[in-house]
């Protein structure tokens, strides 16, 4: 296993009172997988990137256990994380393409990241030359300055800081959310290169939207209000999903090939619950068409078949009635 | 209805207006009563001003714009006041259209004083709540609420109710689900799509192909300010006769096909679209009834 992820639960301190972002979150990440993680906004899609690697207050670490590589990572010890950070694990942050200092050459921004972890740019320089043209993007990006690349070419040169030092888990975080549709299938692609070359061992790719992540997953994991509700292969979560929140989702994305006129869609009625005071149960039950007494205590994450695990009790008592 | 007419409209950039940019450049279309037109594009080809313009916001460069055949240029104080009960824009940033210091429903106050200061207090309110809930909100969930304490999908909702207090006949949707998610994106998609039912007529800009799939009559693909191919939507998303177009639907992600199955031959553009030298000069040739492409 490259990641493991066991009953993590992460909460924002806010005056409101505790945000309840991850409550109870567990999965496990193969080597070579890519994991798809989806959900709508706010189910706590970049909390769960974040606290893996820099998890900083507000966020408060309250109880569960990361492994990577089949070592406990000290995810709530900041100093302790940087040994890890880049090289056991790496993150592209939702809106990294403008969190880059704006004052800095490419190049420049570069050597001192590289600095900071006492590492020579020169010695990595054919490297980092290797990676740009694995990309796609010309040497002469490191004279350039963030404000003089588009879009797609920032989110590029992120991706090859990020991966500079081969980390075992590159997390991506909506990475391809902002860019046009030709650009978006190109980056996205070179998500699937990077690792089908082996340069990092797993990926966790963060998005709102599951049909990319049909394109580049081998494995989906649909959370809801900060706890996992399905997941699986990509295949079974985009063709065949069991719990009733994934079949809504799924079946209220436009497609090519979908039109008003011919097949009307439906969306999810009502919004998610905010997480200070969420519903107690099964998080969803507000919304869910099929809710009943059962689901006023929480439902496991229960394995139905290879890798497919959900966690609803009509899916279980359908599966119970099967045997 | 409307009419775009060989409209270019150039920018001034650069340090004493040195330089122009083409954002438009001689595009010509139709829109028709209680028809959805889509017009799609990547960022900087020049949709979000083709909108502008019709809501004259900016002024055309060359090319006339005309409503039910009269040059909206030309619209004085009095005749673009009635221009706009029948013409209004949405847009992508739906906070951006509230301010967050007054309730989100003193838009609908605003348009009270502005198009009808005669209105009476009770039958306005009346008015507000049915076209609340026309949009498929609950007055009671909505009115008197601040901006922040609404989400994105219903202040959008709110700006459409707020057009619909007018006599519209146009609407220019410029991208408005794209700050939505998933499951709320779908409800004011079916919301256009009824009204468009009830014979209003929608410019719906995307850059999301399955978008404009899903609502609409006909297509416009825009690229770099110029049309490379317009038709009835089915015909154009199901029989694509120019490069950029297939490339486009090459590139959206679907749930029936894998990208890996299908290879896209052209090296796709590391820097996106946008920035390129302008089309070559080209023109437009029908290839079936409706169905036309540009070539050079
Ligand atoms: N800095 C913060 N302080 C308090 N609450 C936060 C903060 N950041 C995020 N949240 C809350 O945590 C929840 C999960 O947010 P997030 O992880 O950003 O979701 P997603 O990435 O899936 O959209 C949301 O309810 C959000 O409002
Ligand atoms: N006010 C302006 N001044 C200068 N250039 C502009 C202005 N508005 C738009 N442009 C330029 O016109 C082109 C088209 O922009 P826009 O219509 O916003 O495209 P889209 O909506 O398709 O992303 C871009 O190159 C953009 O930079
Ligand atoms: S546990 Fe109950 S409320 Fe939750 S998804 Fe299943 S049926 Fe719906
Ligand atoms: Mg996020
Ligand atoms: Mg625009």
């Amino acid at each position: 296993m490259s990641l493991r992820v066991e009953d993590l639960r992460v909460y924002y301190q806010t005056l409101e009172g505790e945000v309840k972002a991850l409550d109870g979150v567990s999965f496990a990440i193969a080597d070579g997988e890519i994991m798809g993680l989806a959900g709508e906004s706010g189910c706590g899609k970049s909390t769960l990137a974040q606290s893996i690697v820099r998890l900083v207050p507000p966020m408060k670490l309250v109880g569960g256990v990361v492994e990577l590589d089949g070592e406990k990572l000290p995810i709530d010890d900041f100093e302790a994380m940087n040994r890890h950070r880049m090289v056991g694990v790496s993150i592209v942050p939702q809106y990294a393409m403008s969190a880059l200092n704006p004052t800095r050459k490419i190049g420049k921004l570069i050597k001192e990241l590289l600095g900071a972890r006492g590492i020579s740019y020169r010695a990595k320089l054919p490297e980092l030359e290797n990676r740009l043209q694995l990309v796609g993007l010309p040497r002469e990006v490191l004279d350039m300055y963030p404000i003089e690349l588009s879009g797609g070419m920032k989110q590029r040169v992120v991706m090859v800081i990020s991966t500079l030092l081969d980390p075992s888990l590159l997390i991506a975080d909506e990475i391809t959310s902002a860019l046009d549709v030709s650009t978006q299938r190109a980056v996205a692609e070179m998500l699937v290169d990077f690792r089908d070359r082996e340069i990092v061992k797993s990926m966790m790719v963060v998005t709102h939207d599951v049909s990319i992540l049909y394109q580049i997953a081998d494995s989906i994991l649909i959370m809801y209000a900060g706890q996992p509700v399905e997941s699986g292969p990509a295949e079974v979560i985009t063709h065949a999903p069991r719990h009733p929140y994934t079949q809504l989702l799924v079946g209220s994305l436009p497609q090519v090939g979908v039109r008003y006129d011919e097949q009307p869609l439906s969306g999810i009625a009502g919004n998610p619950p905010g997480l200070i005071d969420p519903p107690s149960g099964c998080r969803f039950r507000p919304r869910c068409p099929f809710a009943s007494e059962r689901c006023e205590s929480r439902p496991p994450l229960v394995e139905i078949g290879d890798g497919h695990s959900v966690a609803c009790w009509k899916v279980m008592e359908e599966e119970d009635a099967r045997v | 209805m409307l009419e775009f007419d060989s409209v270019t409209k150039e920018f001034r950039v650069g340090a004493f207006g040195r330089l122009t940019i083409t954002a438009v450049d001689d595009v010509s279309f139709r829109i028709a009563p209680g028809e959805i037109v889509s017009l799609i594009g990547e960022s900087g080809s020049g949709k979000s001003t083709i909108g502008r313009m019709i809501l004259r916001l900016t002024p055309a460069t060359k090319g006339t714009i005309r409503f039910d055949g009269v040059d909206v240029s030309t619209l004085g104080r009095k005749e673009l006041k009635e221009y706009y009960r029948h013409v209004q824009g949405v847009f992508q940033d739906p906070f951006s259209s509230f301010n967050p210091v007054f309730k989100a429903d003193r838009v609908f106050e605003m348009l009270r004083s502005q198009f009808y200061p005669d209105r009476s207090g009770s039958e306005w309110e009346d008015r507000v709540a049915k076209a609340v809930e026309d949009v498929g909100l609950n007055p009671v969930q909505v009115l008197n609420r601040y901006p922040h304490q609404l989400s994105g999908g219903q202040l959008q909702r709110m700006l459409l109710a707020r057009a619909l207090l007018l006599d519209l006949r146009l609407l220019v949707a410029d991208e408005v689900i794209s700050m939505l998610d998933a499951s709320t994106r779908v409800g004011v998609l079916n919301l256009l799509a009824e009204l468009r039912e009830r014979g209003l007529s929608i410019l719906f800009i995307t850059h999301d192909l399955a978008l404009g799939y899903y609502i609409s009559d006909r297509t416009i693909i825009l690229r770099r300010g110029s049309i490379v191919e317009m038709g009835d939507t089915r015909r154009v998303f199901q029989d694509p006769r120019h490069p950029y177009t297939q490339t486009l639907l090459a590139s959206v992600p679907q749930m029936e096909w894998r990208w890996r199955d299908r290879p896209v031959s052209a090296a796709v553009p590391v820097d996106g679209d946008g920035t390129g030298d302008a089309e070559p000069v080209t023109v437009l040739e029908e290839v079936e009834p409706g169905h036309w492409v540009a070539v050079s």
